[in-house]
């Protein structure tokens, strides 16, 4: 089972954290960090595995993550899972919001923060795997759009405000992750 | 197209995200947010109504607010008001919402249900989804006991959508996990196995990941499922991977699916039926034979999609355990991966071989690899790698190369990670203990492991080596000679001082003929530590020196001159300031004979599992450790593996005590008994001389020493009252030479006080006088009772009992007192027994054969036969039966010979009504007994109480059995049947229900 999908800067600023199993805000909030630590200082050409932190799990659980560019990928799974299945769904889950919001970037996860958590509901639910394959994935975010454009009459107008200010004020803006062409490591 | 257009975004988060981001300080932003909650709670307040868009928009905001680490407090009432919008957007961002923040918010849970019922209900796939999804993270009990028996339906059902069927396996799975009981069993079980052979490989993969843990919960019922999976897997690997289109993932067939399907056959042993089998083998040689081909992409994708499958295989292949063949390919696969230049691939190979190690069939091929291991110990850069080393050195670890795995293993710890050192320390020192074939190497390899990694030995290791030494009279001489010789370092580490103290101070005469090592010398390398050990150490070394005295005459007067000096006879230290009175004084006074007899040499120790392998246990959690091959012994050459299971859940510390103190011999003439009984030296001295390995743990270890010697005859005296309590409240309970304790007991209802007098016979008084009651299941509240009970005095102490529920176990009353000096320990057992609560319930014949029908399911009975002890005497048995706690029914039983009875056990929680019958047969001097209560427990705790006197083992009860139907001749249910039949109707009398509806019989 996936106890928990973390994703993170470099610095450590939470940008998606989705638990499967309850603690309180402030354990959360301390999982991130002790995560973010754990993880932070692994070299690059190190495994993709590590055992779990104190916080969550004990014994049984691993971390398991991957680094693109400016983003760190966690998912906290106990030894039911496939060490490498969950590693390859970690980047099935990085192409497919790739593929949603073209050359996805950690802009995208921040201001759409909604949508990354609807992305990520196709694929895991309740801790389980749920879909793998990207096309059938990528299927349902169309029909959600779908159905969201038909809904939405008045969101066109903040559209063009939103990326006014996208481009406009942000001081340090990060490089894009570029995923189309995956340098893994 | 993008899926997501970028700019369709809401403007005022947009704006209040960037904001945020453009903060300089943490201060500006927890006010820029503090800033936007107030705005926030203003708009959800005011008057205005919100239009749906207005509410979403507000609602993310605070979702955002959430991931930066700040409380929510509000906000859910919106969201819940959400759930219930025609529009798929906000009610999808109601449902996020009510996933990341809401927990068990029970005001909420309500309402939460209610549109989660409605959006099951309303046959719409997105959101019938949309719900699941929100069970499914949620996962709380009440959404279990409201949604659990509606989502097989769904599952199962033929015309639900796909991605439906989906999403419902999975809630179901979840449910399942989070609370069991509320998932029912049934008739969808058969179905759920056939969505195995469904068209659609998503559900395929939802419904093998449900049946796995079903199947591990209740294999049967899944059985059929092994063909089906089986079936599935083979089609899976054999076919061209475009056959599965979408479901290939970088030219690799359904890689997950595989991965699941096998781990579900991973409940099950190997299939038995032959072709099934040879089809499993099939697949699994196929999957090892598609590892030897080229890869038919360069990316890692694609090589970690094939690994996955193939290292699920080779699990597999290790839990069936059966085809040697294919464990030897999955070996030789495994020792490629472990010089891959992957780093995934060699930790999960590593990984993969430790459980690989285990097996018969492979162990010796694991153990080819071990150089390769051997490397990646060294050379590896990643801990979490080298860390997999250590485990499978561990594993692999045998007779043949143990001196070899052991010296790298501590070579090793030399430049470990600190984070592991404690583990490399136990672990190494389990093997060397295991494998040892001659003790030296035992003996030097510990001594190395206190060098290297003293500050991570952890006191069970150092016990262990001492236990040894004192066990094997081969390696005494050696092994002081080695201490001696590792004291001589400038710097050691205290462990080390604790070793060399200990065994210098049983075995130093064994090397005192060396002139190098005379014993001045000895001491004076000791006494040289001293000042810089911590207190505990210095007490083990005190006693140490004492030994001395008694082995070396010629060092008495020294050590007396240091025991004299002001630093020991003044220490601050209550402990060494006693240590060093009581030993000097003994050295003083006592004859060489008695000192001799005082400071023999320690007797063996039990023989028993070492307790460092309990404590990696708890420390790892035994799942992980690789258990070893049941044949090999340890160094004691007893086979470890008979005490695991009871060792294991016990902490070390408390091995230790019990290995010491209530396991050990106690010849009449030892040591350890003299001076408690002769010479009436404080507790401490015998604390000492026994118990010279544990000081650390002095205190709690003391008492436990003094009751093994002071209460063992009186408890057994105390026992053999304890029965007559069973139908009884008042007279002595326990009585020695020195104290007597009488008992006054009354009970009403679910409450009860107890007088408790303590009698001093004695013509000395007894001085801090306490007492202690300990109980598993009753609240029992004790009084302060007088800390001094004067000579011939009695003293009474009150004690208030609840009873909670109903149980089994008896609370025990802890006494303790000085007596002339001596700690004196007694322990009792209260008869405080469940018939206490009984309150007696008369009733009509009518009503009692009523209940006792609605009472008739089997394990509401409980039936035994047993022997009369005295005579049958008719008032005698009606005493004893009220003394139990029923009220007799007269008039009942057709047969006036035979007793029935009825009452009520009163417990906190509920109150559980109890029939009894009591058969006496007057030839074969027999009774029986049947009772039936509402609740199973009761029954056979009540069956146990009566007779408090010995009942017929089962063996021979089954014979006497027919004895009595035999001369019975009536049958109890017919004529209930009858009176019941021609009775007049008026329904049932609640003659049990009297007191308060609580009542649970015939409910």
């Amino acid at each position: 089972m996936i106890k928990a999908i973390l994703i993170f800067n470099n610095h450590g600023k939470p940008r998606l954290s989705k638990f499967y199993e309850h603690y309180n805000e402030d354990t959360e909030q301390q999982i991130i960090r002790e995560t973010f630590h754990l993880v932070s200082k692994r070299d690059e050409n190190v495994c993709n595995f590590l055992e779990g932190g104190l916080l969550i799990g004990g014994l049984d659980y691993k971390l398991i993550y991957r680094h693109y560019a400016t983003l760190y990928f966690v998912f906290c799974v106990d030894s039911s899972e496939s060490e490498l299945g969950i590693l390859d769904l970690i980047q099935v889950f990085v192409e497919t919001l790739d593929k949603c919001f073209e050359n996805v970037c950690e802009l995208d996860l921040i201001f759409h923060v909604d949508k990354v958590h609807h992305i990520l509901a196709e694929m895991v639910m309740g801790g389980m795997v749920l879909e793998t394959n990207m096309n059938e994935i990528i299927t349902q975010v169309d029909a959600q759009n779908k159905m969201e454009k038909s809904e939405a009459g008045i969101a066109g107008a903040p559209a063009r405000a939103v990326s006014a200010v996208k481009n406009m004020n942000l001081p340090e803006m990060p490089k894009n992750i570029n995923i189309g062409d995956i340098s893994i490591k | 197209m993008p899926a997501v257009s970028k700019g369709d975004g809401m403007r005022g988060l947009a704006v209040f995200i960037s904001d945020i981001r453009n903060c300089k300080s943490k201060e500006a932003e927890v006010k820029r947010i503090n800033k936007e909650l107030a705005n926030i709670r203003s708009k959800f307040k005011g008057d205005k109504a919100l239009d749906g868009y207005s509410k979403k928009k507000y609602v993310c905001k605070l979702l955002f607010i959430f991931l930066l680490g700040h409380d929510i407090d509000f906000g859910h009432m919106e969201a819940v008001n959400l759930l219930s919008s025609n529009k798929y957007t906000e009610k999808q961002i109601g449902y996020l919402f009510i996933s990341v923040l809401v927990n068990s918010n029970s005001d909420l849970i309500r309402l939460i249900n209610n549109a989660i019922k409605n959006d099951l209900a309303s046959r719409n796939p997105t959101f019938m989804n949309l719900a699941l999804h929100c069970i499914a993270n949620v996962g709380s009990r009440e959404m279990a006991e409201a949604f659990a028996s509606e989502i097989p339906r769904i599952l199962v059902a033929g015309d639900t959508m796909d991605s439906v069927k989906q999403s419902a396996a999975l809630c179901l799975l979840r449910l399942n996990r989070t609370s069991p009981d509320l998932v029912p069993m049934g008739e969808w079980t058969a179905r759920v196995v056939h969505l195995l052979n469904d068209q659609h490989l998503g559900v395929v993969t939802a419904a093998t990941s449900l049946i796995t843990t079903l199947a591990q919960k209740s294999p049967d019922d899944f059985k059929t499922s092994v063909s089906l999976a089986v079936a599935r897997l083979s089609r899976i690997v054999t076919s061209a991977s475009i056959d599965l289109q979408d479901y290939t993932y970088y030219f690799v067939a359904a890689p997950w699916l595989s991965v699941k399907l096998l781990r579900l056959l991973q409940c099950y042993p190997p299939p038995e039926d032959t072709s099934l089998r040879s089809r499993l083998t099939e697949c699994l040689e196929t999957i090892l034979n598609k590892a030897q081909e080229p890869p038919k992409s360069k990316k890692v994708q694609h090589s970690n999609a094939k690994n996955a499958v193939l290292f699920e295989a080779i699990t597999l292949i290790i839990h069936h355990d059966s085809e040697p063949n294919l464990l030897v390919r999955a070996c030789n696969q495994l020792g490629q991966f472990l010089q891959h230049r992957e780093t995934n691939l060699r930790y999960l190979a590593l990984e993969s071989m430790c459980t690989l190690a285990s097996s018969e069939f492979s162990h010796e091929a694991v153990k080819t690899h071990i150089e390769t291991v051997i490397n990646a110990l060294k050379t590896e850069r990643d801990v979490s790698v080298r860390q997999r080393a250590v485990d499978l050195l561990y594993a692999m670890c045998d007779r043949s190369n143990s001196k070899q795995i052991v010296a790298e293993m501590l070579s090793y710890l030399e430049t470990a990670d600190y984070s592991i050192r404690e583990e490399i320390v136990l672990k190494v020192a389990i093997l060397a203990e295991k494998y040892a074939v001659d003790y030296t190497w035992y003996v030097d390899t510990i001594l190395n492991l206190i060098r290297i990694a003293g500050d991570y030995v952890s006191e069970e290791v150092w016990y262990r080596v001492i236990q040894i030494v004192i066990n094997r009279d081969d390696v005494q001489g050696y092994a002081a000679k080695t201490v001696f010789e590792a004291l001589q370092a400038p710097a050691c580490h205290e462990n080390l001082v604790k070793v060399g103290g200990y065994i210098l101070g049983e075995f130093g005469n064994l090397i005192a003929g060396d002139p190098r090592s005379s014993p001045l010398v000895q001491f004076n390398l000791l006494h040289s530590k001293f000042h810089l050990c911590s207190v505990p150490t210095r007490a083990l070394l005190l006693s140490a020196y004492i030994k001395f005295i008694n082995l070396f005459p010629e060092v008495k007067g020294t050590i007396q001159d240091v025991l004299r000096s002001d630093s020991q006879l003044r220490n601050a230290d209550v402990e060494l300031q006693q240590r060093a009175v009581e030993y000097l004084r003994l050295s003083c006074i006592a004859s060489t004979d008695i000192l001799a007899t005082v400071l023999e040499e320690m007797p063996p120790f039990p023989e028993r599992e070492s307790s460092i392998l309990a404590k990696l246990k708890k420390k790892k959690g035994s799942s992980k450790l690789p258990d070893m091959d049941d044949s090999r012994k340890n160094v004691n050459g007893s086979s470890e593996h008979a005490e695991d299971a009871e060792v294991a859940s016990k902490p070390p510390q408390f091995l230790l005590e019990e290995l010491i103190s209530t396991d050990r011999p106690h010849p009449s003439s030892s040591a350890t008994m003299l001076p408690t009984r002769t010479m009436v030296p404080s507790h401490t001295f015998t604390d000492n001389l026994s118990v010279n390995s544990a000081p650390s743990s002095g205190a709690s270890l003391l008492v436990d020493v003094f009751s093994d010697f002071s209460s063992a005859a009186p408890t057994e005296g105390s026992d053999e009252h304890f029965p007559r309590f069973v139908c009884k409240n008042n007279g002595v309970i326990y009585e020695n030479q020195l104290l007597q304790i009488g008992l006054k007991s009354e009970y009403r209802q679910n409450l009860g006080r107890m007088y408790v007098f303590y009698g001093n016979k004695t013509s000395t008084k007894f001085l801090s006088f306490s007492t202690s009651v300990s109980t598993l299941q009753l609240n029992v509240q004790e009084k302060p009772v007088d800390p001094l009970i004067e000579a011939g005095a009695q003293v009474q102490q009150i004690l208030n009992i609840e009873c909670v529920s109903d149980f089994s176990d008896v609370p025990v009353l802890n006494i303790q007192f000085r007596y002339g000096g001596t700690l004196q320990n007694i322990t009792v057992k209260l008869p405080v027994m469940l018939n206490k609560f009984f309150q007696p319930t008369e009733m009509t014949s009518q009503d009692f054969f009523q209940r006792w029908k609605q009472l008739g399911a089997p394990q509401q009975e409980v039936q035994k036969i047993f022997k009369a002890k005295n005579q049958m005497d008719t008032d005698v048995t009606k005493a004893k039966l009220l003394g139990f706690g029923v009220a007799l029914l007269d008039g009942v039983d057709p047969n006036p010979t035979n007793f029935v009875g009825a009452g009520i056990i009163h417990t906190k929680t509920t109150q559980v009504g109890c029939l009894l019958r009591l058969e006496p047969n007057t030839q074969a001097q027999m009774y029986r007994l049947t009772l039936r209560t509402s609740k199973e427990s009761v029954s056979q705790r009540l069956c146990e109480l009566l007779p408090p006197t010995n009942a017929v083992p089962p063996a021979t009860a089954a014979p006497l059995a027919e004895l009595f139907t035999a001369t019975l001749i009536w049958s109890w249910d017919a004529i209930s049947l009858h009176r019941h039949m021609t009775s007049s109707k008026r329904g049932a009398i609640p003659a049990l229900k009297h007191s308060g509806g609580r009542t649970v019989v015939g409910a």
